[in-house]
């Protein structure tokens, strides 16, 4: 028997009463994750009941071979409901892509896969350094051979200046030099079991929005066998897969919480309406300039997720190198986090003093403070400075 | 021309290594090159060879060595004389 390559589409995936169950948990607990800026467990419970931590591992080793459009389709259900469970499904979920298009032919990576879809197995990440200016693709810490032992175990130590749920997750993939004496740029990528790794909190996370990340930066030590290291340079997978499955999948995170704020616009405006029957309420006319904005949105992501899915594989993966995607990607992450801030701002001017509440069905307050992480999470300055740079050579529309 | 392309990747990649140790087959971003200091480079060489780098080329393994580099060049050189 053939292994299905996919295991279904996104609508069965999502469709399924334990991922259904899942959403209903993480909206549930939502409002109190933001307050106490808590981790979503309850929600990340129910994920892993679900099976859906999996779901990006290939059917060989046990997943649901899962790929970039059924991933942001879930992203967003959840990220309606919980900005921080949306977000953190979608790392965990970049984290796997990371893995699975770039072990080659690990035997080590492999069995881990076939491990993580069966325990369920959550990844973080740690490619934020103190240091380096917030550039991913520099490292200053750098993996060593550990002395006396041939060379087949290795050890590092970095200071993450942020880990997403760094203390809750399973198992964590962290950037560093390949070598004590590698350029900052030459960069591996390390997966090491959190159970073997001593990794100390520096600083809290007390944030204006996505509380319930709970991503403060961490000093990460560890040992681990050289196995670990996943064969491509960081570099390739950077531009590959980490990257464009980042910025998709966030944004599709931000997608979602721009719906939510939409959804509640939508039904203050509807409950106006019911008030004075027959008279369209004046707020109308914002919600319908809103659904403009909703709609460019989502055309933007589908747009994005139509050209990874053309190239992800074969002859085009080599164009996900190329400055033109870089340059293309870049604007996705830029117009996406833009737009989102923008939507949960229209949201609040519609539903008034009862969408600036706290709480109740109209605040739009969480999705506001949530939204505005969007810009920041590398920063869009950042990005626009690298386009700058980029489309000096780059010719767009050629 | 691996001569000249070589004076070029002096001037504009800014390598993290002293220059006399980079080879032919040296990978440059290996070496330190950024990305950022890989368009420096572009546009240098675009200039010098008085040619355009279409997009399908600017790629990260079109400019990871000068070897690699000069391959693209003769390449271009025979559609863009």
């Amino acid at each position: 028997m053939t292994v299905p390559q996919r295991w279904v589409d996104v609508q069965e995936l999502t469709a399924s009463e334990s991922f259904q169950r899942a959403l209903d948990i993480a909206a549930q607990h939502a409002e109190d994750v933001d307050r106490r800026g808590r981790f979503p467990s309850e929600a990340v419970d129910a994920l892993r009941a679900a099976g859906a931590l999996g779901w990006g591992v290939p059917c060989e080793y046990g997943g649901a071979g899962a790929e970039i459009d059924d991933l942001s389709g879930a992203t967003f259900e959840l990220a309606r409901r919980c900005s921080a469970t949306g977000m953190i499904f979608a790392m965990h979920q970049i984290q796997i892509a990371s893995i699975v298009r770039h072990l080659a032919n690990s035997l080590w990576f492999k069995d881990y896969l076939r491990r993580a879809a069966r325990e369920q197995r959550l990844i973080a990440s740690a490619t934020s350094e103190a240091g380096v200016g917030g550039d991913m693709r520099k490292s200053i810490a750098a993996l060593e051979t550990l002395p006396g032992s041939s060379n087949d175990r290795v050890q590092f130590e970095k200071k993450a200046s942020t880990i997403s749920y760094g203390a809750y997750a399973d198992d964590l993939l962290t950037t560093l030099r390949c070598s004590p004496g590698a350029d900052s740029g030459d960069q591996v990528l390390v997966l090491t079991n959190l159970a073997d790794t001593q990794i100390k909190p520096i600083g809290e996370w007390d944030t204006l929005g996505m509380r319930g990340t709970c991503s403060p930066g961490f000093v990460v030590q560890a040992t681990c066998l050289a196995e670990q290291v996943l064969p491509a340079p960081f570099a390739v997978i950077a531009s590959e897969t980490m990257v464009p499955f980042s910025h998709i999948l966030w944004a599709h995170v931000w997608l979602g919480i721009a719906s939510d704020a939409f959804g509640r616009a939508q039904n203050f405006v509807r409950g106006q309406a019911r008030q004075s029957p027959g008279n369209t309420p004046p707020s109308a006319l914002r919600l319908s300039e809103l659904s403009v904005r909703m709609a460019g949105f989502r055309a933007l992501l589908q747009a994005a997720l139509k050209e990874y899915l053309k190239l992800a594989d074969g002859d085009g993966r080599t164009t996900l190198s190329t400055v033109g995607y870089a340059v293309r990607i870049n604007n996705l992450k830029i117009a996406a986090s833009e737009v989102a801030v923008e939507v949960c701002q229209s949201a609040l001017r519609i539903c008034g003093f009862l969408g600036y509440s706290n709480s109740g069905p109209y605040s739009v307050g969480r999705q506001l403070r949530d939204a505005h992480s969007a810009a920041l999470m590398i920063a869009n300055d950042r990005l626009l400075a690298n386009n700058a740079a980029l489309l000096l050579v780059y010719r767009e529309g050629k | 021309m691996k001569d000249k392309i070589r004076k070029i990747v002096a001037d504009h990649a800014r390598l993290g290594v002293e220059f006399e140790r980079v080879e032919h087959s040296t990978n440059l971003y290996r070496a330190g090159m950024t990305s950022f200091s890989s368009v420096a480079l572009m546009i240098a060489l675009e200039n010098e060879f008085d040619l355009e780098f279409p997009d399908g080329m600017l790629s990260r393994n079109v400019f990871e060595s000068i070897d690699s580099i000069a391959n693209a060049i003769e390449r271009l050189q025979r559609v863009q004389p």
